[in-house]
């Protein structure tokens, strides 16, 4: 019994470490989201967010109009807030633009029904706070989570404009403070140049919110799934007694 | 105990006339009664015997959920990606009835490797059971094949990268090798084609053979009856009177009711991945599959699923040329060695006892290493490579084929214990 | 056995309760099989109900809508036409739309003409026979298969006749009249087909 124990202690322990297959630029924090998709009205500001910000370029196209009621809103008021580029309300999140024009226009803008699900939520949420101006790049924009970036900070009107000032930690000698491997310690930190419409804590809000939606965008049946595997999981218990039961039952005549 | 009574059909009632009618046409009763009723097996089975049963219930799972999932898939490249959403979405139930299919390919590689650990545990492998091995086997080479084909359907980027790397293998025989890749994708890349021809041998060729094996499996389990956990044959004590083994019992019930029971345990942890964590943390649902196929850009990190990357890993860790062959044709060779040399065990393994129980300390050390040696494979499988790692990777291959080329050599010298006459508790 | 039936009992009922559990696990596990295989959201969004504009349907003439993946005609009928739905009434076998009223003709079309406006008429175009869609014979005129045709429809499948209402003729294969789907007039132009004003 004990050996058999070990031996499964093993199997689960090997595969306890999450892999890296996330991780691309493995060496970026990301700070976990704190979204909760069971927020109704979270969402729904969400979903004004992502209809406002993001429907202009990128494309929703597994999504649903109608898939919005999930959420707590009528089809009234799907139809009256929300629905800008469709006429009926059965229709997918797409945009006008087609495919070719935007990647002509402004280089590929990719779907984003299932960007939470490839990116993480966290990613998603340290992205969309990760924002500076570095002159250096094409668009004036930069990001902490996504060097390099293609896209221009859309919401930049609520943020504000930051700059990144790196700091290099320094000993008591005054000299430039390293780590094990001889590269230099520093930490980053944001510092806002101009003031957005927003203060911070409402710009978070805002983003919280978006990334609350486009994490239940990318799997509008979780909450579905959580609540009915509950109920699952509790008659499955009661099977797994009955039947327990019945085995210790019949195997009183085995000797 | 009605069931080990001799009773032909008899008695009134509509239903025992149905029967009478039917077993007088077709050997009802008797199947019945040779498979299940009057199939004995040893009374002394532990929790490693639940996974063939285990493994066939998942089978049925996997068989039932896709030809749902059949019922919505489009193995189209244009429409493939979107058509895996749509059944996530649109189709009722259909986010259930997939990610039963997407976790059911993953328990059933569990259970497949908990019943071969089983095997070699208690050398089940043993005369007279090498073929009922061997169609075993097959069946694993089958569940490879059918999780490699079906991996590439949902057409995400791991899928297409996970396919053009694996087809890519091939290309790597002498001479006829680039032939041959392009031969299996149907074109000079993974395409359309490719995804077609992988659908049908997903959905009806290997399942085909499958279900074949299986059923020759089972036949060839029956003829031989079951090993047990000591390694004895308990036919080889019956008692005089009935010609029933004494430590044997029928199949059913006992051991349906016990199969119940682990079957409801299994299911009770299925439904906590299904319901609650479907992609399993990128084992299961790798997070880059949920980007569409793009033939342009491969992602940043490629890993194959769980269940491969032990063989995987093997692959990788040829890094040099022997004797003037590539270290490429060595690293595709020894991973095709590497599944198929487990097809060798009941003549590698010459030891007097079967059961791990009777072995002496050199066999179970070696076991012991075995696995570890295959977990750190397996978990190496799924990260990137670097020097230290293929070192790791270098020195676990050479165990793992160590396990079996030294096989005749230590299971004759060392030093078992006599086995016991009758099974212990 | 017989000596210990009190074990036997217990056994009986545990195998009775794990039977019933399991039966219901079952089942529980069917039902979402079966149920996938109902119109998908995809299959609702294409059968959401659909707009047809009639201003250019001249009088006698009929037009076809797609809804729900069927044909709906649309016949704007002429004073002649309706006084022929009239003459009808004696070769129908429902005249007055009784038969399944629930499935087959929605309240504001239980009336003479099976319409909301008496000179348009809007049906299922699929017979109620077997499926197939009728071939217009609009015109009143003598037809092979009645020479004292009012005009109508004429199944091509297995020759069910229906008049200028969507009735079915008597003695003929197809059981019920043509169906009315749920519909409503938006103007006096305007159509919308697949939902009525009650929804």
């Amino acid at each position: 019994m004990m050996k058999r124990l070990l031996v499964l202690a093993c199997v689960v322990a090997g595969f306890a470490v999450p892999p890296s297959a996330q991780a691309t630029e493995a060496e970026i924090k990301l700070e976990a989201a704190p979204i909760d998709v069971r927020d109704a009205a979270s969402l729904q500001a969400g979903a004004r967010t992502f209809v406002n910000y993001c429907l202009n370029c990128h494309s929703a196209s597994l999504l649903r109009y109608n898939r919005l009621v999930d959420i707590g809103l009528t089809e009234q008021q799907i139809k009256d807030n929300l629905m800008f580029t469709a006429d009926k309300i059965g229709e997918m999140m797409n945009i006008a633009m087609t495919k070719k024009d935007a990647a002509e226009w402004f280089g590929p803008a990719p779907d984003l029904s299932l960007i939470a699900r490839s990116r993480g939520a966290d990613w998603l949420w340290s992205y969309f706070r990760g924002y500076y101006r570095d002159p250096a790049s094409a668009t004036g924009w930069n990001n902490t989570v996504f060097a390099g970036v293609g896209m221009p900070h859309v919401l930049w009107q609520l943020q504000g404009d930051r700059v990144l000032i790196e700091d290099v930690s320094r000993d008591v000698a005054g000299q430039a403070a390293k780590d094990r491997h001889g590269n230099v310690i520093k930490s980053v930190r944001f510092e806002t140049v101009r003031r957005g419409t927003l203060t911070s804590v409402e710009y978070d809000t805002v983003v919280r919110d978006l990334v609350n939606f486009m994490t239940w965008m990318a799997e509008p049946n979780q909450v579905l799934r959580k609540q009915a595997g509950i109920w699952v999981l509790f008659f499955l218990a009661v099977l797994v007694a009955l039947s327990y039961a019945l085995y210790k039952e019949f195997w009183k005549d085995v000797h | 105990m009605a069931a080990t009574e001799k009773q032909p059909v008899t008695g009134a009632g509509p239903f025992n006339g149905i029967l009478t009618w039917v077993d007088e046409r077709y050997p009802l009763m008797s199947t019945w009664k040779a498979h299940l009723a009057e199939y004995y097996a040893p009374k002394n089975f532990n929790f490693w015997y639940y996974f063939g049963s285990l493994a066939m219930l998942v089978l049925v799972l996997q068989i039932v959920t896709g030809i749902v999932l059949t019922m919505h898939y489009k193995p189209d490249a244009a429409q493939a990606f979107a058509s895996v959403e749509y059944i996530m979405r649109d189709v009722p139930w259909g986010w259930l009835i997939r990610y039963m299919h997407s976790t059911g390919a993953s328990a059933l590689f569990v259970c497949v490797y908990l019943h071969m650990f089983r095997a070699m545990l208690y050398g089940s492998y043993r005369k007279p059971r090498e073929l009922l091995w061997i169609f075993g086997m097959l069946i694993f080479l089958c569940l490879m094949a059918e999780g490699f084909f079906g991996y590439l359907l949902p057409w995400g980027q791991m899928s297409y990268w996970g396919a053009q790397v694996i087809v890519n293998l091939f290309a790597a025989i002498p001479i006829v090798g680039p032939d041959i890749a392009i031969w299996i994708r149907g074109d000079y890349v993974v395409s359309d084609a490719t995804l077609n021809r992988f659908f049908a041998f997903h959905v009806i060729a290997v399942p085909l053979v499958l279900l074949g094996l299986v059923a020759a499996h089972l036949l060839a389990l029956h003829e031989v009856g079951s090993n047990n956990p000591d390694g004895i044959e308990i036919k080889n004590l019956k008692d005089p009177k009935t010609g029933i083994p004494l430590d044997g019992i029928p199949f059913h019930p006992y051991y349906t009711v016990k199969d119940i029971f682990g079957a409801a345990v299994f299911m009770f942890v299925f439904a906590v991945i299904v319901f609650f964590a479907p992609e399993f943390g990128g084992y299961l649902l790798e997070y880059n599959n949920f980007i569409a196929a793009d033939p342009l850009r491969t992602p940043q990190h490629i890993a194959p699923v769980w269940y491969f990357t032990p063989y995987y890993s093997i692959l990788r860790s040829f890094t040099v040329n022997f004797f003037w062959i590539d270290a490429k044709i060595w690293g595709v060779a020894a991973m095709g060695v590497s599944t198929l040399i487990f097809f060798l065990l009941p003549w590698l393994d010459r030891s007097p006892a079967k059961s791990i129980r009777y072995r002496g300390p050199i066999y179970k050390t070696a076991l012991a290493v075995f696995v570890v040696c295959f977990l750190i494979l397996g978990y190496l499988g799924t990260l990137s490579v670097n020097e230290g790692r293929t070192i790791v990777a270098q020195i676990c291959t050479a165990l793992y084929f160590l396990f079996f080329l030294l096989m005749p050599w230590y299971t004759t010298i060392d030093k078992c214990m006599p086995e016991p006459e009758r099974v212990t508790k | 056995m017989s000596d210990k039936p009190e074990v036997n009992r217990a056994r009986r009922n545990i195998l009775i309760a794990t039977g019933c559990a399991g039966g219901v696990a079952t089942v529980a596990s069917a039902v979402p099989f079966a149920a996938s295989m109902l119109p998908s959201e995809r299959a609702k969004a294409i059968g959401a109900p659909v707009e047809a504009d009639i201003s250019y349907l001249a009088a006698g003439e009929m037009m076809r809508v797609e809804w729900r993946g069927q044909p709906v005609w649309i016949v704007h009928r002429t004073k002649e036409m309706l006084d022929g739905v009239k003459a009808d009434d004696v070769k129908v076998a429902d005249p007055k739309s009784e038969r399944k009223p629930d499935e087959l003709t929605p309240e504001y079309a239980r009336n003479e003409f099976r319409s909301i406006k008496p000179e348009y008429l809007v049906v299922v175009g699929i017979c109620s026979h077997l499926g197939c869609s009728p071939s217009d014979r609009l015109k009143a005129q003598p037809e092979p298969f009645d020479p004292d045709w009012k005009g109508g429809f004429y199944c091509p499948c297995h020759g069910s006749l229906f008049d200028l209402a969507g009735r079915v003729y008597k003695n003929k294969p197809a059981p019920d009249n043509l169906a009315v789907p749920p519909y409503t007039f938006l103007s006096d132009t305007k159509l919308l087909i697949g939902e009525d004003k009650k929804a």
